[in-house]
């Protein structure tokens, strides 16, 4: 049986801290939980903590401190005060899923047996949550397709797909940040960028806030910037 | 005086780098900085430059530039390249200073895979993040170095005082026992493949990048379906895919991945590997977090030794002749 939360001794400068296994808000939440109350007060020696979706990894100075005293700043930080419950910050994202921009809305139709329309509607129906980001700057995680659009990745990634694509596979979504291979299935764009190009926030999205999406027209597109 | 250098040749991966980026991990944004963390804080306090100044990493690809106005002085550390001022073969860790008209080349020697280019001044790049490290698969940073390219260093020097041959420490030379910490997902492997991996030995292949190291070695057959979701990854995390092979994660690594990291390597020993190059053999050794953090400190109280010597600046041929007459013309007063 395991007892959680684990703490994972990593390399010379890292804890692992995981609350159990598999993608679940519950789990996920603690995962924030924790983030917060590192993030608010670091403690002594912290460089940075990456949050996933069952765990996190907090990376540290291995000349200010060690596992042990790090592992016992983290124990006792989770036995103490919860953080003050903040509501998630909701984000409201354009996307067009018109002509080239969806060019696998067809293909996902087809293999779901639904129409194009029926796949756009699951689509804006989903109540997304940002999990973490990895696999590229800005590449954010989104869990929240709904299972009626939900497919396995393709066998093959497909080459040179540009940024601001809204692309899904299994429950999970992502709003590309550059030009990169995929083996998602490509379903519209945003022209509401996740790297903001704005010093003060860099990035749209933090771990544990909500993502809503709403459709908007090509001219739409075009003229918020959209590529 | 502003100094432009025009790259003539750059091969594959030449890049310009800082210390690098610490704390957007959470964001998917890993540390890149030089794949050789100690080779940049060396080139550049050889230079009197701050430790963490942007250079050139020069990868096995090798760099040449001609400076087309401006002096300025330059050191080169990190592997043990060939580096050519002038048509004249300087020592593979060196200050010297580079003039109008001359070329500068610096390319792969007897060892290593990346060497530091500093210079005496600011490289301008593009700022990301609050560094000019370049994150190679984006370009964000600095950015990639290309034939045709204009280097340019505002503020550049001649610091003839720093000019000489760097001694080289014997910790320069990568070893080939490299330490690990098993784990974090080292449950997903039986016993008799933990020994494996820690019997060795693994070569380095040719899919080699500042992103990852792929290693060819023993089998490291994953002992339960890989469904876990993805996990935070650290630089020198050392993932085994489904096919049983390990990728040791490098300085522009993916921030998370789903692929069990059956251990990682230590801080100090990542700038052991990555000067390996491809066919080299290097075996594993497991240690405990506690030895860890030891080899951390003491590879950085050695490194801190090594500074503290290269910081003092050298005098110039002549002031140092001057001194040795003056010091041994007061000995020689004494005998008398």
């Amino acid at each position: 049986m395991r007892v959680w939360p684990r703490f994972t001794a990593v390399a010379d400068c890292a804890v692992l801290v995981e609350f159990g296994e598999g993608i679940a808000p519950d789990i996920h939440a603690r995962v924030v939980g924790l983030d917060h109350l590192l993030t608010d007060a670091p403690p002594l020696g912290l460089v940075e903590v990456i949050p996933a979706y069952a765990g996190l990894l907090a990376v540290f100075d291995p000349l200010l401190t060690d596992h042990a005293g790090l592992t016992a700043v983290l124990q006792s930080r989770l036995r103490g005060p919860a953080p003050p419950q903040t509501a998630p910050v909701r984000h409201d994202l354009g996307v067009c899923y018109c002509g080239d921009l969806g060019q696998d809305l067809a293909q996902v139709a087809a293999l779901k047996g639904l129409s194009v329309e029926a796949v756009i509607a699951a689509h804006l129906a989903g109540e997304y949550r940002v999990y973490l980001y990895g696999f590229a700057p800005g590449y954010a995680y989104l869990a929240g397709t709904p299972e009626a659009i939900q497919l396995p990745r393709k066998p093959v990634a497909v080459r040179g797909i540009p940024a601001g694509r809204v692309i899904i596979a299994g429950p999970q979504c992502i709003v590309t940040t550059l030009k990169m291979p995929t083996g998602w299935w490509i379903i519209g764009a945003s022209p509401d960028p996740i790297l903001t190009g704005d010093a003060a926030r860099p990035f749209r999205f933090d771990v544990g806030d909500t993502v809503r999406f709403h459709r908007i027209s090509h001219d739409a597109y075009r003229a918020a910037g959209g590529r | 005086m502003r100094c432009e250098l025009r790259v003539s040749f750059a091969g594959p991966m030449v890049t310009l780098q800082d210390a690098g980026r610490r704390g957007w991990m959470r964001y998917g944004v890993p540390w890149s900085g030089p794949m050789d963390t100690r080779a940049l804080a060396i080139a550049n306090t050889a230079l009197g430059n701050p430790a963490d100044a942007c250079g050139v990493e020069v990868s096995l690809g090798g760099l040449q530039v001609e400076c087309l106005s401006g002096a300025v002085s330059f050191a080169v550390a990190g592997g043990g390249f060939q580096v050519t001022l002038a048509d004249r073969a300087l020592a593979p860790w060196v200050v010297a200073t580079l003039t109008p008209g001359q070329r500068l080349s610096v390319r792969p020697g007897a060892w290593g895979s990346w060497a530091m280019l500093t210079f005496a001044g600011q490289v301008e790049g593009a700022l990301w993040l609050g560094s000019r490290a370049t994150h190679s698969q984006s370009g964000l940073g600095g950015g990639v170095l290309c034939r045709g390219d204009i280097l340019a260093i505002e503020a550049a020097e001649v610091r003839q005082g720093r000019e000489g041959d760097l001694p080289l420490p014997a910790w320069a030379l990568p070893g080939d026992r490299i330490r690990v910490v098993m784990g974090p997902q080292d449950r997903f492997f039986d016993q008799a493949v933990l020994r494996e991996f820690t019997g060795g030995p693994f070569r380095l292949t040719d899919a080699y990048d500042r992103m990852g190291l792929r290693l060819s070695g023993p089998e490291l057959p994953v002992n339960a379906a890989l469904d876990m979701p993805s996990e935070p990854v650290l630089r020198g995390a050392v993932q085994v895919a489904g096919d049983g092979v390990a990728t040791v994660m490098l300085a522009d690594h993916g921030t998370t991945g789903g692929y069990p990291k059956i251990a990682t390597v230590i801080g100090p020993d990542l700038n052991d590997l990555v000067q390996h190059r491809s066919g080299d053999s290097v075996h594993f050794a497991a240690v405990t977090s506690d030895a860890a953090v030891a080899a951390a400190r003491a590879a950085h109280h050695e490194l801190t030794a090594y500074l503290t010597e290269l910081a003092r600046p050298r005098a110039s041929l002549n002031e140092r002749l001057m001194a040795g007459n003056l010091i041994s013309g007061v000995v020689s007063g004494e005998e008398h």
